[in-house]
């Protein structure tokens, strides 16, 4: 059993690459790969929402404000240098860091604040933005921006954008790994369980916070520009979407809030489904229904997330497993170890899983993952 | 120049009293829940088309209609909170319930597009088209009566809601919680009244500010959004849970964006969130917020 679940990681990280990279052959269909395509921008986008908001515990309903602006940048300069094809992929990190450089005063004023007042401050600034891309002159107003288009064979146009978009997840997710294992992304969790505290250890909050607000507004910079890309054209409620942020908090909280792979699980349920539903729903008004619907759903009765729930399962299936088995002679040794599984699954925090990490052996702290 | 300031202010203080009444609501809700109820926007939306529905197939007078809107929308509060702030449990209480109204804000967006569709209404009465004249001279300005009326009835509600609070048994028992929960239950207040009732009256108060609002604004269902926004900017700039801030900076704000609209309508919101944004750098708790005593 405990062979099992120590391959079964590795063996479905593997599996999940390998069909991710033969997707778009087996599947060549232009509207399968489409989904496929704005499924995979999503789990970029809600892991670097994560990356900030699930490890510091600070909610932000404004990274739309960077996937704009990392849309807006690469599309204008497509437009004005009428680049299109593979050059313009080499626009991205421009997307990225217009994103980051504006995150910078953002985080600034708003990680002041508490983590209430910081909800509604990114709400605030996100509708700044919005305004501004309606009626700044070189946004083009109502009508957007809209990229040439490449001439590239209808029948594969899809793929170099899939093959971008699975590159620009997997990094995404293996930066979110990095981040989630080194020692400043416990200061982030750390952050999160409580800040005074945090604090009072030596934690330079406003520091860290804010670097992982920039880092996860570059990502999110990178991906709004990858989707103006494929896409063809940005629009000020298009990039700049309130619905695209409540979307990304979904994902997040639906997989898992501040856990490595839960957030890429919820980007691959909601995107799809979401699709299908704008797909029966034309009108949009009820789409909006079932989405508010579905999200209240998730909240209500899922608040801690599948994976986390899921792995809580697990592990009590797998602490009677070994009762039973080890009922008799030898049994001492079981129990430390199922309280100690029992417990960590409850708890996604740092410092109570940093407590335990040492007795149950496991060489990672970080609860849930 | 100086006549179209003096109208701008008029307007601003005028039609900030209504905003005032509306983020009164969301900031008494914020002060004992603790929940930042986005919902607050379209609910005074919904609040709108009751008043539109009882004037226009009804004919019934928009302010004797508050009679019904004013304890339906108050129902309608309770019942949010008991079905969707309630059951919300656990370390991530406070985030969960902001987005749990944020939900309840999207399937009431999509329920006022299905039933009213995307056409903007604006309700009418006999107050809303004739004016008294304010300024005389060459080009007369009429103001409509109902800012006037609109400026007394919020602040006949927000006196009610101050006796309410300050007067009264059940308002000493808001304050209380609202001070230090745990505390409040200790000494028998039931909380969980509390709470739902809060949530009522926060709720309740938007029937008289859609009312309003609708009258001096064509509105739709999307309307909910450029509404909540400002809100939030009032309440947050106010201080959180701060309800003599909400009023100033609701009439503070108002007037401001009334008066950048003589020069620039489109960069008139624009400024409402960069004086919101300037502020927060001065003074991270708002202009009256109280320092941060509860723990997060």
């Amino acid at each position: 059993m405990s062979v099992l679940l120590r391959w079964a990681r590795p063996g479905l990280i593997v599996a999940l690459l390998a069909f991710g990279a033969v997707f778009p052959l087996v599947y060549t269909n232009p509207l399968t790969t489409t989904y496929a395509i704005d499924t995979l921008i999503f789990v970029g986008w809600v892991v670097a929402w994560n990356m900030f908001s699930g490890y510091s515990g600070y909610i932000s309903l404004g990274h739309a404000v960077f996937f704009g602006s990392g849309a807006y940048t690469v599309g204008l300069l497509a437009l004005h240098h009428n680049l299109k094809g593979g050059v313009t992929f080499a626009l991205l990190p421009l997307g990225g860091l217009v994103g980051a450089a504006i995150a910078v005063p953002f985080g600034l004023v708003a990680l002041r604040v508490r983590r209430h007042t910081f909800v509604v401050i990114t709400i605030a600034v996100f509708f700044i933005f919005q305004l501004l891309a309606y009626n700044l002159a070189f946004t083009g107003g109502n009508g957007g921006v809209s990229t040439p288009f490449a001439t590239w064979n209808p029948a594969t146009y899809n793929n170099p954008y899939y093959y971008a978009a699975f590159l620009v997840a997997v990094g995404t997710i293996l930066l979110s790994w990095l981040v989630r294992g080194s020692r400043f992304g416990l200061q982030l969790l750390a952050i999160r369980d409580d800040e005074d505290r945090a604090r009072g250890l030596g934690v330079r909050a406003m520091r860290v916070k804010l670097t992982a607000f920039v880092l996860s507004a570059f990502v999110t910079g990178f991906v709004g520009g990858l989707w103006v890309l494929f896409i063809g054209q940005a629009l000020p409620n298009s990039v700049f979407n309130p619905n695209y942020d409540l979307t990304v908090a979904l994902m997040g909280f639906l997989g898992g809030f501040g856990t490595l792979w839960g957030p890429v699980l919820g980007g691959l349920i909601v995107e799809p489904v979401q699709q299908q539903i704008t797909l029966h729903y034309t009108n949009g008004y009820t789409g909006l229904i079932v989405f508010g619907i579905l999200f209240l759903l998730v909240i209500l009765f899922l608040p801690r997330g599948l994976l986390p729930t899921g792995k809580e399962w697990l592990t009590r299936l797998q602490a009677r497993w070994e009762r039973r088995g080890q009922a008799a002679p030898g049994g001492g040794m079981a129990v430390p170890g199922t309280a100690v599984a029992a417990g960590g699954g409850d708890s996604t925090g740092s410092v109570a899983a940093a407590g335990t990490a040492e007795r149950s052996g496991t060489p990672r702290a970080g609860g849930a993952r | 120049m100086g006549r179209q300031l003096y109208e701008a202010i008029i307007d601003g203080i005028l039609g900030g009293g209504v905003y005032a009444l509306m983020a009164v609501g969301l900031t008494l809700i914020f002060g004992v829940l603790d929940i930042i109820n986005i919902a607050q926007g379209i609910l005074v939306v919904l609040a709108a088309y009751l008043s539109y529905v009882l004037s226009v197939h009804l004919h019934i007078d928009l302010f004797v209609g508050l009679l019904v809107t004013v304890p339906a929308m108050f129902l309608i509060g309770v019942t949010i909170q008991l079905l969707f702030m309630r059951p919300l449990r656990g370390r991530e209480r406070v985030s969960m319930s902001l987005l749990a109204s944020y939900a309840v804000a999207i399937i009431l967006e999509g329920v006022l597009y299905t039933v009213f569709g995307p056409n903007t209404v604006q309700l009418n009465a006999w107050y809303v088209t004739k004016g008294v004249k304010i300024l005389g001279g060459a080009e007369p300005y009429y103001l409509p009566y109902i800012y006037v009326f609109g400026f007394g009835l919020a602040i006949v509600l927000v006196a009610v809601i101050y006796y309410m609070l300050y007067r009264t048994k059940f308002g000493r028992s808001i304050r209380a919680t609202m001070q230090d929960q745990t505390a409040a239950r200790l000494i028998g207040i039931d909380v969980n009244r509390v709470a739902a009732l809060t949530f009522g009256v926060g709720v309740a108060v938007t029937a008289a500010g859609g009312m309003v609002f609708g009258s001096l604004n064509a509105f739709n269902a999307n309307s909910g959004y450029d509404l909540i926004s400002r809100l939030l900017a009032i309440i947050v700039l106010g201080g959180l849970g701060s309800i003599g801030g909400a009023l100033g900076a609701a009439v503070f704000m108002i007037t401001v964006e009334s008066v950048v609209d003589i020069w620039s309508p489109q960069y008139a919101v624009v400024v409402f969130y960069a004086a919101l944004v300037l502020v927060l750098t001065i003074k991270p708790t708002g202009l009256f917020g109280k320092r941060e005593a509860r723990a997060q």
